[in-house]
């Protein structure tokens, strides 16, 4: 296949005695937008770094674009962008100035580019004399974004950009995403938030290092390979007391107001579940079968045994 | 060479953005030179001394008016024994006491010779030993009045080696004119090395390095980008001091400016590859602070700007070999004092020369946009 953006084999990082990465072996296609989803600590941010230049690997092959990040760092770093999951900007210069700088570095201008960056730049270009520093978080966010895009990279990485940031901005910034995709350019984000996985072409659920699995969203709800329930009662902690002493139970958790719940008897009916939960006095107010979400499948990956 | 501008412009905007910048460049030279040059001076004067004379003889009662009629000494207390001159001494009432025993007229006359005991407080060392010196100059040329009144002759003297001791290159001893170019060094060296350190540090700490990291820029160009502003704010301060200098203590100026801005080039060159070297290992402006602190003390008192280094103890005038600072100071007072050339500092500049190649290369090679 020569459409590939992203190339990973066998990928490992160590931090004194802790495995950032784990043998990851990863390859994403040019115009995806691709999510790595996980935890903190599951060694996101170490494989984005990696692939951005900014880190050496212990061993294994990384490139991105057909270039090798350790051997074609310095050509490499023309053709990315990236976008750190702190806000890395200079606080003490303006929109502006920060904006030009990053495209004077890059050898462009903002007139040039302004087109890829017009749609998130004009959200916030009345503010364009205003140091970052004094901007809200939505909004600083759009300028790292713009300032990450403003050369015109072929391969966007963007670490947990969402963290930190309102409910509505969040929203935003995906809609701003899926709008650059458009454009043809190749992303990579990582995110902690499962429901932002479900906006992906292909995510990647990461654990300890480890990638658990590689799939569409939809791919890997269909893979959930249990029936699920949805359970919600009156008094919600009771009810995850009991389900998690009864030996029937595979698993419960709980989500929000509700309690998702899989048993071990693959033939387990509504009636069982209910006459269980009611002969230990426990007021049901709704049981129902319901697909598996994102998060569901991320917490039976991980609970799942190692494979050989 | 582009982006080098480029850099340049962003820290220029920076630095005059940046509150704190602008009264560090212009306040702290002018403080520096009018507080430090005033209150850091061994010049002697207002010696309090007081005196215990059990003799109580026209001799004891002349001498006593000799010393009083100094301008380094004036008589602040006379005691009748020994435990209250102690006394005075120990309140601080008084920073020297003569003691003269009974007889001691009686002595001299008969004997021609009597003893007499001086005791000063030695706390401050310094102040001590030039209470001293300046005592046994008077009590000397006093020594010589009596010879000459009671031989009624001028055979002792005649016959002494008298000297002529003549100050040269600052014949008024004047404290000042040794002062101010230690305080210049101090000033170039914390604007070089503080600054130049907190600026990148600053990068990393804000994590603004982050996002530089991954552009094309190179290692080389971020580095002249960061220094070459403070290597301008450092010359530019030492003019500026330079001529506060010459407008209110009329340092003399003797050798020509070119040649000590070419030492200044070369000595800031070695500190803001220091300052590179510290923030290399540093993560937080707060570390930097204390680390730069810790090697920029013991530079300062160890170069000879505050204390000769002739009066050091070997191993110390051994260590100043490594002290940049040492090797700026001298080549700055001889040619401000002595004129001297650039060829007759031919040591001192390549000694610095050596320090500055090799402490940015240090500092080049310890910095990594990668780890």
């Amino acid at each position: 296949m020569n459409n590939r953006s992203i190339e990973i084999v066998e990928l490992n990082k160590r931090y004194g005695t802790i495995q950032a990465i784990k043998n990851i072996n990863l390859t994403i296609q040019t115009g995806e937008l691709f999510g790595l989803v996980g935890p903190d600590g599951a060694g996101k941010t170490t494989l984005i770094r990696i692939l951005t230049t900014l880190l050496l690997a212990d061993s294994g092959k990384a490139s991105v674009n057909k270039l090798d990040v350790v051997k074609n760092y310095k050509q490499l770093r023309e053709q990315i962008g990236y976008m750190p999951g702190r806000f890395s900007l200079y606080m003490d210069l303006s929109v502006e100035e920060n904006l030009a700088f990053f495209a004077t570095i890059f050898g462009t201008s903002i007139q040039e580019n302004y087109d890829l960056i017009k749609p998130i730049y004009s959200q916030i270009e009345a503010f364009k004399t205003r140091k970052a520093g004094a901007l809200s978080g939505g909004m600083k966010q759009k300028l790292a974004l713009s300032c990450a895009l403003i050369h015109r990279p072929k391969v966007l990485f963007l670490d947990e950009p969402t963290t930190g940031v309102d409910a509505v901005s969040r929203v935003e910034f995906w809609e701003m995403l899926k709008e650059l995709k458009n454009t043809g350019i190749t992303i990579l984000v990582s995110t902690p938030y499962m429901d932002e996985a479900e906006l992906c072409d292909r995510v990647a659920l990461m654990q300890n290092g480890e990638i658990l699995s590689i799939e569409s969203p939809d791919e890997l709800k269909n893979n959930f390979p249990h029936d699920l329930w949805y359970i919600k009662a009156e008094n919600q902690y009771k009810l995850l007391q009991i389900l998690r002493t009864w030996e029937k139970t595979y698993s419960a958790h709980g989500f929000g107001q509700s309690i998702h719940f899989v048993s071990q008897d693959s033939q387990m009916k509504e009636d069982e579940i209910r006459q269980f939960l009611e002969s230990k006095t426990c007021k049901i107010q709704r049981i129902m079968r319901i697909g598996a979400s994102i998060e569901d499948c991320f917490m039976e990956l991980m609970n799942q045994p190692k494979k050989a | 060479m582009r982006v080098i501008l480029h850099l340049l412009k962003k820290e220029f905007r920076q630095i005059f953005r940046n509150r704190i910048m602008i009264p560090i460049i212009f306040v702290m030279p002018i403080m520096q030179m009018l507080v430090l040059v005033y209150a850091a001076t061994f010049e002697m004067k207002n010696i309090d001394f007081g005196v215990m004379d059990a003799d109580k003889s026209i001799t004891t009662n002349e001498f006593v008016q000799k010393l009083s009629a100094s301008p380094f000494f004036n008589l602040k207390a006379t005691s009748n024994n020994l435990d209250e001159a102690n006394e005075n001494l120990l309140n601080d009432k008084v920073d020297l006491i003569l003691v003269f025993p009974e007889n001691f007229e009686k002595n001299l006359v008969r004997d021609n010779k009597a003893e007499m005991q001086i005791l000063i407080n030695a706390i401050n060392g310094t102040v001590a030993g030039i209470s001293q010196a300046y005592l046994g100059e008077i009590i000397a040329e006093y020594n010589k009045q009596i010879i000459a009144e009671f031989y009624k002759t001028n055979v002792g003297v005649g016959q002494n080696i008298r000297i002529q001791a003549q100050f040269w290159y600052n014949p008024e001893l004047n404290y000042k004119v040794y002062m101010v170019p230690g305080i210049l060094v101090v000033l170039v060296t914390v604007i070089g090395m503080f600054l130049s350190g907190l600026n990148l540090v600053r990068e990393k700490e804000m994590g603004t390095i982050e996002q530089i990291n991954v552009t094309p820029i190179r290692k080389y160009q971020f580095i002249v980008g960061k220094l070459l502003p403070f290597l301008f704010i450092g010359l530019f301060d030492l003019a500026f001091g330079l001529v506060i200098a010459k407008i209110i203590f009329d340092i003399p100026m003797v050798g020509s400016m070119l040649t000590l801005f070419i030492m200044a080039f070369v000595f800031l060159l070695v500190v803001l590859g220091a300052g590179l070297l510290v923030s290399t290992f540093t993560e937080t402006q707060q570390q930097l602070m204390f680390v730069g602190y810790f090697v920029m003390i013991i530079f300062i008192l160890m170069s000879g700007i505050f204390t000769p280094v002739e009066s050091m103890p070997i191993w110390a005038q051994k260590f100043n070999l490594i002290n940049p600072m040492y090797y700026f100071i001298a080549a700055l007072r001889m040619i401000l004092l002595k004129g001297s050339t650039l060829a007759d500092l031919q040591y001192y500049f390549y000694s610095l020369l050596v320090f500055a190649i090799v402490m940015i290369w240090l500092a080049v090679w310890k910095y990594k946009k990668v780890n």
